[in-house]
């Protein structure tokens, strides 16, 4: 029965060109997605800090999405492939931490990709439904939930 | 240059021209038969015979290869020069009774009949040999030439065989004087619709009437300086002296502050569709080929022909080719229901045929549309709802014998109907231009799910893209017809406008910092940066942004080790906050 109930929460850094957009479009194509993605918007997926994933585990994330744009269309010529390489090393250390590497995605949305958008969205959410809340020490997910 | 006097006018001309064009200078006409400008004058005809008199002396000349000089006296038509030349023409009229030009000749001579025997009351080659001349001098082929002596003299290829020599330029028919040597014999193909694009053409030419800009070009492929380095024609006639041949692509760099791309669109390729028949029957056209066909200045004048030169007693347009087909382009192609309606409208005013047109949904949008789409009912187009499944030659009865049968639902009528017709115009619909995804790569714009350029905003900057700076216009945004395509063109040459008026650029308050007291001078920021924006300093052992290049993606921010690198309204507090700030809700 708790699984039932259990609605993951998700956070999502959007590259504000593609992957946002694509977002926006999804959004005023009146597309239905699960809600459970929480967006912050960055100006590119090379921005997005480690520390930025981490914290957002540690404050009560079950799930982490990094999207950008597709590979060789990034507004700033190569800040997804940063994001990339970033994304490798950092689901490594994920897994030291206990943290299984599912809960961490990188995806790739066009401005114009509102369907992938939404069928992102939509696995992602199932994806950590089926995996349960995560439990980490030092995390804040058992006070959110109470 | 050289006085000289013909027919009692004095002229100066240049030294080294012929008495022939001095004489064209003053508008006096001496008949020519073996002359052709581009070409060496050789003087075989010998029918421009002229009366020369220098020095005292008198003296029988032919005017196409003597040169003139100074204090010249001709005279084209004096009794002894007409008598020479009546003379010959006589011998050239029983050598080939059959040439017209001849005959022309010796009727303006005051000659009926030769008084030499004529050997064979059909020939037409006066053995001038210009077109040996040509073929060897002009061509640089040298496929043909005299062959055997006396009466059996005649041009032909070594032992009457084909030559593998001849290229197959027909130079040798287009020159020979009296139509001797004639193209059809050497190609011999009837050209109506296969080359509909282009009609019979050159090597050099305008690439359709209504070209823009309205230029010549050659091409290679074709041209025979290309293929023997001779030749050379369109350069000798042309008086600006504007044809070079050794004129290359070449790069040239602009700069500019601010670029609107209009690359257009490609149409369909209507044989990606089999089951239409385009490129296996010849009554099959595409749009634009038809749009070619009823120009007024096209190849048959603006008369709506079929492939055998009759006239369409029906005539199928077949919308949506290539447009709102899950099997190739899902979008509607927007135009096509409109020009469909033109071409129905065209035909009824041109022709009495029957007009079929097979249609989706009728998508008359536009201002005045939806009247004219009324209009053409009135004047008895008959509008089938439903898409055609096939153009066949296949005949059921023995009224579509001959015909095209185009089989199609009547969606209306709810059955398959068998509809004949001569003439299938299929409305191909608008795709991206070929090398689309270059340009797209090129300017750093996205793309839309239907594959043209995607717009910054579809309603509140439409003529934007993500790039500064970089504007959208006509075709490559999205299909357009002329209406909205000069519209929105205007709207992008306005906000490019906005921009160079302005004179400065506002800059995104977004840019990355590095704080001073922080860097440690790993320099890792400094190779991460794709806009080389930020520099190290050696002295102060920092690095240090470039306002004016960083574009504020905030991948050097991302990497900073320190801390020291910060993105504006994007510091990693701010970002922190907000991962705080979500999970409230």
């Amino acid at each position: 029965m708790q699984e039932q109930k259990f609605e993951p929460r998700l956070v999502g850094f959007l590259c504000t060109w593609c992957s946002y957009t694509g977002a926006d479009l999804a959004g005023t194509a009146r597309m239905a997605y699960a809600p459970n993605l929480r967006i912050i918007r960055v100006m590119c997926s090379g921005r997005v800090d480690p520390q930025f994933v981490l914290k957002a585990f540690r404050e009560g994330a079950d799930g982490v999405l990094i999207s950008g744009c597709h590979l060789g269309d990034c507004h700033y010529k190569e800040g997804n492939y940063k994001a990339l390489r970033r994304h490798r090393l950092l689901v490594r250390v994920l897994e030291q931490l206990g943290i299984e590497p599912e809960r961490f995605r990188l995806e790739w949305v066009s401005a114009a990709e509102g369907v992938k958008f939404q069928q992102v969205c939509n696995e992602f959410t199932e994806q950590i439904r089926k995996l349960g809340p995560l439990n980490i020490n030092g995390g804040k997910h058992e006070q959110r939930q109470a | 240059m050289i006085t000289m006097t013909i027919d009692g006018k004095k002229v100066q001309v240049e030294e080294g021209l012929t008495i022939l064009k001095a004489a064209q200078k003053l508008d006096i006409k001496i008949p020519t038969l073996c002359y052709h400008p581009v070409v060496e004058p050789y003087a075989a005809c010998r029918v421009c015979m002229v009366e020369l008199s220098l020095k005292g002396r008198t003296e029988l000349v032919t005017a196409c290869n003597t040169k003139a000089a100074e204090g010249m006296e001709v005279q084209t038509a004096s009794p002894r020069a007409l008598n020479a030349r009546k003379l010959n023409v006589e011998m050239l009229l029983a050598r080939a009774p059959a040439a017209e030009p001849v005959q022309d000749i010796a009727r303006s001579l005051g000659i009926t009949e030769s008084r030499f025997p004529v050997k064979d009351p059909l020939e037409k080659c006066i053995l001038c040999g210009l077109c040996v001349r040509t073929c060897g001098d002009i061509v640089g082929a040298q496929a043909i030439s005299f062959t055997d002596r006396g009466m059996e003299r005649q041009v032909s290829t070594p032992f009457g065989e084909p030559s593998e020599a001849c290229i197959g330029c027909t130079a040798c028919a287009y020159f020979c004087p009296t139509g001797a040597i004639v193209a059809e014999d050497i190609r011999g193909r009837k050209v109506i619709h296969d080359e509909l694009l282009l009609g019979p053409t050159t090597a050099i030419r305008i690439p359709t009437r209504q070209a823009v800009p309205m230029v010549p070009f050659i091409d290679q492929e074709a041209c025979i300086h290309f293929k023997t380095g001779e030749c050379q024609i369109c350069a000798k006639v042309c008086d600006r002296e504007a044809v070079k041949y050794d004129m290359q692509d070449e790069v040239v760099e602009l700069e500019v502050g601010s670029i609107i791309l209009a690359s257009g669109f490609n149409s369909f390729d209507a044989r990606r569709i089999p089951a239409y028949g385009y490129g296996r029957y010849p009554n099959i056209i595409t749009a634009l080929e038809f749009e070619h066909l009823v120009n007024a200045s096209g190849p048959t004048g603006g008369k709506i022909k079929l492939a055998d030169g009759q006239e369409p007693k029906a005539v199928g347009i077949v919308h949506c080719v290539g447009s709102r087909d899950e099997n190739y382009n899902e979008f509607c192609s927007r135009v096509c229901c409109m020009y469909s309606l033109k071409f129905a409208h065209l035909i009824k005013e041109k022709t009495k045929a029957d007009i079929y047109d097979f249609y989706i949904d009728m998508r008359c949008f536009g201002k005045g549309y939806e009247e004219f789409y009324h209009r053409l009912l009135e004047e008895g187009a008959k509008f089938i709802r439903g898409r055609v499944s096939e153009v066949t030659d296949f005949a059921a009865s023995k009224e579509e014998e001959g015909r095209l049968i185009i089989r199609v639902e009547d969606t209306l009528l709810g059955m398959v109907r068998r509809i004949p017709v001569d003439m299938v115009i299929l409305a191909t619909g608008l795709e991206p231009s070929l090398d689309h995804n270059k340009l797209a790569k090129i300017f750093n714009i996205s793309c839309s799910q239907d594959t043209f350029f995607l717009e910054r905003h579809p309603k509140l900057a439409p003529m934007s893209t993500f790039s500064d700076g970089i504007f959208l216009a006509g075709a490559c945004q999205a299909p357009r017809d002329i209406p909205d395509t000069v519209a929105q063109a205007g709207g992008a040459a306005a906000e490019a406008l906005a921009l160079a008026d302005k004179g400065t650029f506002a800059l995104e308050p977004i840019t990355a910092e590095i704080d001073k007291d922080l860097c440690a001078g790993c320099q890792v920021c400094v190779s991460l940066c794709p806009f080389t924006a930020i520099t190290y300093d050696k002295e102060k052992g920092i690095s240090i942004v470039n306002d004016a290049l960083c574009k504020g993606c905030g991948t050097c921010v991302a990497a900073c080790p320190s801390g020291a690198a910060q993105q504006k309204h994007f510091r990693d507090g701010q970002i922190f906050a907000e991962i705080e700030g979500i999970f409230f809700v």
